[in-house]
């Protein structure tokens, strides 16, 4: 019995490391006081000078943002919207087409709207990639609104109604509210997908629009400056920040969403 | 005009008939109940009273107008679940403030009403708490006094003390009782509990299977059952069927199989019946080592085969050469007494005429 636990704790903390210890090392590296990634020199926060002072950067920045507020905002209400249907009409084909997106791989959505956006000639650029984040949001959000809403008792509803509420007032005053824990996980998931998301955004960016993991796709190309260690260093925060607001809010939400 | 007239309605889920073609008046200002064992459609009919589910066939009025077209935030009727259904995130004053609100009642006026609904169930000083922070008997009353806030024409109240503790749903009846006197407003109260029927209820009506089998005052429930049914789910109850073999003035004698020859009162209008059950129950029962001299108009030996002590009387269940086992009760009167007689003891019952109740078939 002890035996095998060890056995099981060494395997965890080799998969653990597998994950983090190369994350770790662009997180040291990035406070490097040497242009290459080899040997540690000495710490320095230049490499966050330079960022704060790229204009490729923070126009990468600027656009990933507005798509990351604009892509979740959307998405979180289509798929609130999407979550409460599922729930209430208990259709099967609903949720297969809500939450098959989620299943489809990356590269294939990314073609799939890239080719119709040229179908429709819709000028690639930070609406149509607004749009396709919008797509592949919508899922994610649903679940997580309809496991909050599954949890809800039933009889709450039609206690609303039967105080004199209409279907609409029950809804803003008595469901929303409980599920709003749900919604709002949601929408900081979106957050963080949108803000991440390299493979559909690099089909639907076009030429000109540059986003914040388009950037440093670009910027490795070259070379891995520690520059690109900085801004990963950020992004990670970011990220790792907002899951964890996410779960503090709805503890279910790491265990119903696929992870990021 | 009765204030709730349901006539001649069926519910059906499939192929099951939930409801089935029942017709009863509720009138204003009385505390009335429909009592019937799990799944004879109790909620089912309240649920159409109060909206959330309509009649397959028949309708339903309240004060002459049918409701078949009016959602349930429109009807004069208020619900108090079995499971409270407070809204977890408004305290106790949210609440009961929420129908208010909902009915547009000035906020001038609002304060002075949410007092007067928790004065009413005794919860004054609750206001800031939340549902989680009360006892199961504390958001009962909140719930109460949410359906009550708004006086609405009819209170619905879905098995309300289930979920409660023996002693606090003997309190909270008593409460009722009291609340609904002083109200005024007609209460629809389901239970599948006799006793809690027997003690809170104007009138009863017992359901089985989707129909009412029986629609009385209590006493008369217990006293006089219609059928076999009432007869045995309203307490316990000794049936004995068979053909009538006899019928002089007003004295049935009924042939048991397996007992003998029975003989019960009936009252005079009674239509001859050529089959019938007699329904005893068991503290009617006589039960000695041997009957009383020159007495009872029915006695029966037999044996007694088990007995339950249950504090303040024991239930003896006594076997007959026959085959029959017959429930006989006795009060233990003399403190420290658990029983009169012992398992396998011979012994005598025996009952007058009048002590049982003839239910023609
Ligand atoms: N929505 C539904 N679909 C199918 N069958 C239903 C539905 N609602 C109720 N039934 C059936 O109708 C019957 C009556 O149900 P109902 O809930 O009215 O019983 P009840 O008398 O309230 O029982 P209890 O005392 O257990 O609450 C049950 O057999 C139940 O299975
Ligand atoms: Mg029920």
């Amino acid at each position: 019995m002890r035996r095998r636990s060890a056995w099981l704790y060494a395997a965890a903390l080799c998969a653990y490391a597998f994950l983090y210890v190369p994350l770790a090392i662009v997180v040291l590296y990035s406070f490097n006081d040497s242009r290459l990634n080899a040997e540690w020199v000495g710490f320095t926060l230049a490499w966050y000078k330079t960022l704060f002072a790229d204009d490729q950067m923070i126009t990468a920045a600027g656009n990933s943002l507005l798509i990351g507020i604009v892509a979740s905002f959307v998405s979180t209400v289509l798929g609130t919207l999407a979550g409460v249907a599922m729930h209430r009409y208990r259709l099967r084909v609903l949720p297969i087409l809500i939450v098959a997106p989620i299943a489809i791989p990356e590269i294939l959505t990314g073609v799939s709207l890239l080719i119709f956006f040229v179908m429709l000639n819709f000028t690639l650029g930070l609406g149509s990639v607004a749009l396709a984040h919008i797509a592949f949001c919508i899922g994610f959000v649903a679940i997580v609104v309809r496991a909050r809403l599954a949890g809800m008792d039933e009889t709450l509803t039609e206690a609303a109604r039967d105080c004199g509420a209409t279907p609409s007032q029950a809804f803003r005053r008595v469901t929303l509210p409980l599920i709003m824990p749900g919604v709002v996980a949601g929408a900081l998931m979106a957050f963080t997908l949108s803000i991440d998301d390299f493979v559909i955004t690099f089909f639907t960016a076009g030429a000109g629009t540059v986003t914040l993991p388009l950037q440093i796709y670009s910027m490795i190309k070259i070379s891995v400056t520690p520059e690109v260690n900085a801004v990963s260093t950020l992004l990670m925060l970011l990220t790792l920040l907002l899951i964890v607001v996410a779960a503090k809010i709805s503890p279910t939400l790491l265990r119903t969403a696929r992870e990021p | 005009m009765a204030l709730l007239d349901i006539q001649r309605v069926t519910r059906r889920f499939g192929d099951f008939t939930a409801i089935d073609d029942v017709s009863l008046a509720i009138e204003a200002g009385e505390f009335f109940t429909l009592l019937g064992p799990s799944g004879c459609g109790k909620t089912t009919l309240l649920r159409m009273i109060a909206g959330f589910d309509l009649p397959d066939a028949g309708r339903i009025l309240l004060n002459g107008k049918d409701l078949a077209d009016t959602p349930p935030e429109r009807r004069p009727v208020r619900t108090v679940f079995q499971s409270y259904a407070l809204f977890p995130h408004m305290t106790v004053e949210g609440n009961v403030a929420f129908p208010l609100e909902m009915a547009r009642v000035p906020a001038s006026e609002r304060k002075a009403r949410i007092e007067g609904a928790l004065e009413d169930v005794r919860l004054q000083g609750f206001n800031k708490r939340y549902p989680h922070e009360l006892s199961g008997g504390q958001r009962q009353r909140v719930a109460i006094a949410r359906a009550l806030v708004t006086h609405p024409a009819m209170l619905l109240l879905d098995e309300p003390l289930a979920a409660l503790d023996a002693k606090l749903r003997e309190d909270l009846s008593i409460e009722l009782i009291n609340l609904q006197k002083e109200v005024g407003i007609a209460f629809v109260y389901v239970t599948h509990d006799q006793s809690e029927a027997l003690a809170l209820s104007h009138r009863i009506a017992v359901m089985n299977r989707g129909r009412v089998e029986q629609l009385d005052e209590p006493s008369k429930i217990y006293g006089f059952p219609r059928t076999a049914f009432v007869a045995d789910f309203i307490g316990h109850c000794n049936l004995f069927g068979g053909p009538v073999a006899n019928r002089a003035n007003d004295v049935v004698t009924v042939d048991v199989a397996d007992l003998g020859p029975v003989r019960v009162g009936v009252a005079a209008g009674i239509a001859n019946a050529a089959k019938g059950t007699v329904a005893i129950r068991p503290e009617k029962i006589r039960i000695a080592a041997s009957a009383p001299e020159g007495t009872p108009d029915n006695h029966f030996r037999g044996t007694v085969e088990d007995l339950l002590y249950m504090g303040d009387v024991t239930v003896y269940r006594v076997s007959t050469p026959g085959g029959a086992k017959v429930e006989a009760l006795l009060a233990n009167s003399q403190s420290g007494r658990a029983k009169f007689f012992e398992v396998g003891d011979a012994v005598e019952m025996s009952w007058p005429v009048g002590a049982g109740h003839f239910i023609p078939e």
